[in-house]
């Protein structure tokens, strides 16, 4: 059995920011099931957010009254408050790690102008701001080698609880196929989001709520789950993300007719408005006929900036288009559509990082969450661009300091190492004996296209009624799928089948909360409940599974300075 | 119809390498990880390789297509197909151990990252605020900084091909990302580091590191740049160093390579052990014939060299 003071799931940027706290003090494994530096977190593009007012003067309180109207009021403004608050002070301790920044003129770090911030708060790193700070933490815990032991292209497949502690978790070698037990005082889990699920994704085929599920499995209810951020500008069918920030630095949206629709739609911050209204006035456009050439297109036009701001600031989009699209935008528009980006739900926590269990704020003893995975909530029922980067970063280093704090006090907890070993064995081989009448290709296919149609942008009852059903007929598909690749030796192909019994288990969890919340508020829109109903929906929701199926509760949402007003922009 | 020649590896099942080909009609504007991709869902679920994020940025699914290293979700499969040929050829990168089919063993790569200590040494207690940084500063590290550790540029090194111990192209970029930086302070402990052998010096300069890499690193460029620094800080005393510096004296002084001096100056006047390892070498050349000629005549010119140095302030 392995064993460490501290084990943490997940190597992006709240996984290795968090293992930079606890290894002041503690021995950490750090597992993840690709290499640190190809986590997902490197693919944001545009920024991280923060109150520096290095180009206009900027305040946290103003950061915070974004942050929470760009949530919809669904956000605990306790939570944001701690937040963005911590947001400079992290800003400049991953500066002073090494992190690589853009400039102004005088030496200090530029910002840019993002969606739903009403100052330029976005630090950046040209247009690969994640891939700057993932790279910036990886040489940190490279350097931190003694007392941070990295587990890469290890899978994590379930929690281990007893007498609701949580006390290691159960995981295999990917490149042997060995199972082992790591036993832990204290489980991170920063396993990012699960995009996947969705047909039209930015994410990497990582993201399939590995983390999530397993916390779910454990008897952890998911929050918010029915709230997924679209990203307005996905290449077109492949949903390879183009930063919001080619809007930040002045890109147009056009629709087939060559209008700048977001006139319409949010006048007052046209294309910089947030990402769920851009989302929703691209598929309005798209299903009025609109769209380019009457497909599902939108143009993202930069053509104005001219090469040499292009260059300077967008040069990665530049070449994306160029080598995916054949699209050289410096002379013609980007073909773009909302496509599944963040999902702002996920494991609850408190402010520290500690997982609550219930709606009571009940605590997981020694299991903690953060980043994308995590529902703290800051984000509310929608996410503002660069928010995700700070909030991986702040909840990282807090839950790191949480977990530490924990840890120390801790003794292991008694695990039964073969029983443990046992179930995911089991599992593999049950997977190995299917008959095999079905396609694991063709399920996962449906899947992400019932979730596309039926529970993307637009929802209503009927077709989250009908999504539900197609999901679960799926789950049932599922248990008959081919398996081609018995091995032991580097399996990827097990390793997909599991990550498929994930995803449908969270379709299933998201299209459930998505048809109990009868409203309309930020990256959930039902166009049968159009309007927000702060009255009976102004709560998180909390699903869990008992013996007759999914199980919805409710939480409040914790409102200290800002009352819920309408949202317009 | 498009045949894609895939490298096949698997010592649970079969202790040799073999190669498959698989039919495929490449569809309109697929990567070569989509193609990838259709076969393993579709084909066969074997097929082994990694992959994640699809845009370029995490640096998984570095191969060689067609005997070159790429990233696969970058490449349009059709650009392939080169020549009215219909076969793409799927091979794991080079100069590292192949776990299963197009998999390989990342080990050594990251040991040598690991060497060139990684992270930015700064002892100075850093200030309350972020520390100063021009963007021409940030630009001499703008470049480095891009690199997704993909590892195409160590596959295709030609040097690495015959000395395991050079740090590669990538760990050599990762260097000049801290030498280069404005805040880092442990320029002269990396330079010298950088000049033992294994190091900057033992790049032969072919550039297909800059071909192969995916992203601005091109980690060539990046090593020229170590080169300069290292000169620059006087860090003079290998064999490297003395060899540009013989080089560039050459030049200057006749307008042509002085091919009986340079080896010698490079090997140092005082290095007994360097200058009788080069005596063998002389002695083959001269029963060739190959040995250049003992007086080293200028070109006529010279002097309009000379003056293009002065120009340009050496």
């Amino acid at each position: 059995m392995i064993k460490h003071d501290v084990l943490i799931v997940g190597a992006g940027l709240a996984g290795m920011r968090a293992a930079l706290e606890v290894c002041k003090d503690l021995d950490v494994g750090l597992l993840t099931k690709v290499y640190p530096s190809r986590s997902h977190s490197g693919a944001a593009q545009g920024g991280i957010a923060a109150s520096l007012g290095n180009s206009e003067d900027d305040s946290w309180e103003e950061h915070m009254f974004d942050t929470i109207k760009g949530g919809d009021y669904l956000s605990d403004q306790d939570a944001v408050e701690e937040y963005v608050k911590a947001a400079p002070k992290v800003i400049y301790e991953l500066e002073h790690m090494g992190c690589t920044f853009s400039r102004t003129e005088d030496g200090k770090i530029a910002q840019r102008s993002f969606g739903g911030h009403s100052k330029p708060r976005a630090c950046f790193s040209a247009d690969r701001t994640g891939h700057a700070i993932l790279h910036a933490l990886h040489e940190q815990v490279l350097k931190n080698a003694k007392s941070i032991k990295i587990y890469s292209e290890w899978y994590m497949h379930q929690l281990i609880v007893e007498d609701g502690r949580c006390g290691g978790v159960v995981v295999s070698n990917i490149r042997t196929g060995e199972v082992e037990v790591i036993h832990a005082k204290a489980v991170v889990f920063a396993t990012g989001g699960y995009g996947r699920v969705f047909q039209i994704t930015t994410n990497a085929f990582a993201g399939t709520a590995d983390g999530a599920i397993a916390a779910f499995r454990a008897g952890i209810p998911l929050e918010d789950s029915e709230f997924v951020q679209f990203h307005p500008s996905g290449l077109y069918r492949q949903g390879i993300l183009f930063s919001e920030a080619a809007r930040g630095e002045g890109g147009y949206l056009l629709n087939g007719k060559g209008e700048r629709f977001m006139e319409q739609y949010a006048p007052s911050r046209m294309e910089l408005a947030p990402r769920d209204i851009v989302a929703r006035a691209e598929q309005s456009e798209i299903d009025a006929g609109r769209g380019v050439d009457g497909k599902d297109i939108i143009h993202l036009d930069l053509r104005h900036l001219g090469e040499a701001r292009i260059m300077e600031r967008l040069p990665q989009i530049r070449q994306l288009g160029i080598d995916f699209i054949g699209v050289d935008c410096v002379t013609d528009p980007l073909p773009i559509q909302p496509s599944a980006h963040y999902s702002m739900g996920g494991i609850p926590t408190d402010m520290f990082g500690q997982v609550v269990i219930d709606e009571k704020g009940t605590p997981m003893k020694g299991f903690f969450a953060a980043g994308e995975c995590a529902c703290v909530s800051v984000h509310g029922a929608n996410r503002l661009g660069t928010n995700s980067l700070l909030e991986a970063t702040v909840f990282g280093e807090r839950t790191g300091r949480s977990a530490l704090k924990y840890a120390r006090n801790a003794e292991f907890s008694k695990v039964n190492e073969s029983h443990e070993k046992a179930r995911v064995l089991n599992q593999v081989e049950e997977i190995f004996q299917r008959d095999g009448s079905e396609s694991y290709n063709d399920i996962r296919n449906e899947m992400k296209e019932v979730m596309m149609a039926k529970c993307g942008v637009f929802r209503d009852a009927e077709k989250l009624k009908s999504c539900i059903a197609t999901i679960q007929d799926l789950k049932e598909r599922y248990k008959k799928g081919k398996v081609t690749d018995k091995g032991q030796l580097f399996n990827t192909e097990l390793y997909e089948i599991i990550e498929l019994g994930n995803m449908l288990e969270m379709a299933e969890i998201i299209s459930t909360a998505a048809l109990a919340r009868q409203e309309s508020r930020g990256g959930h829109f039902r166009t049968d409940f159009p309007k927000r109903d702060d009255k009976d929906f102004l709560k998180h929701s909390l699903v869990s599974r008992n013996e007759s199926g999914m199980e919805l509760k409710y939480k409040p949402v914790v409102i200290t300075r800002y009352q819920p007003k309408e949202r317009t922009y | 119809m498009a045949k894609f020649r895939i490298k096949r590896y698997n010592p649970e099942k079969q202790a040799e390498p073999y190669y498959e080909e698989f039919d495929y009609d490449i569809p309109e504007g697929a990567t070569l990880l989509d193609c990838l991709n259709h076969l393993k869902w579709n084909v066969d679920g074997t097929l082994t390789y990694r992959m994640s994020c699809r845009s370029a940025i995490c640096g998984s699914c570095a191969m060689k297509g067609n005997g070159h290293a790429l990233l696969a979700c970058q490449k349009q499969a059709a650009h392939l197909l080169k020549d009215g040929s219909d076969t793409i050829t799927i091979e794991p990168l080079g100069n590292m151990p192949v776990i299963k089919d197009l998999a390989t063993d990342f080990q050594q790569f990251w040991d040598k990252v690991d060497q060139v200590k990684p992270y930015l040494q700064n002892k100075e207690k850093p200030p309350e605020r972020e520390r100063q940084q021009s963007p021409q500063q940030f630009r001499k590290i703008d470049d480095a900084t891009t690199c997704i550790m993909c590892g195409a540029c160590y596959s295709d090194c030609n040097v690495l091909e015959v000395d395991k111990n050079f740090l590669g192209p990538a760990a050599l970029a990762k260097a000049q990302r801290f030498v280069g930086d404005s805040r880092d302070q442990a320029t002269r402990d990396r330079i010298k580091e950088l000049s033992k052998p294994g190091g900057m010096w033992d790049c032969t300069h072919c550039g297909e590191c800059v071909e192969r890499c995916p992203k601005p690193a091109e980690p060539f460029y990046r090593i020229k740049e170590l080169m300069a620094v290292g000169l620059e800080e006087g860090v003079t005393n290998n064999v490297g160093a003395r060899h540009a510096l013989s080089f560039v004296k050459s030049v200057k002084h006749s307008g042509r390579l002085n091919e009986s001096k340079i080896p010698i100056e490079s090997m140092g006047y005082f290095n007994i052990k360097g200058l009788l390892d080069l005596v063998p070498v002389g002695l083959r050349m001269l029963l060739k014939m190959k040995i250049p000629p003992i007086i080293h005549k200028p070109i006529d010119d010279a002097k309009d060299v000379r003056r293009i140095f002065e120009e340009f302030g050496e």
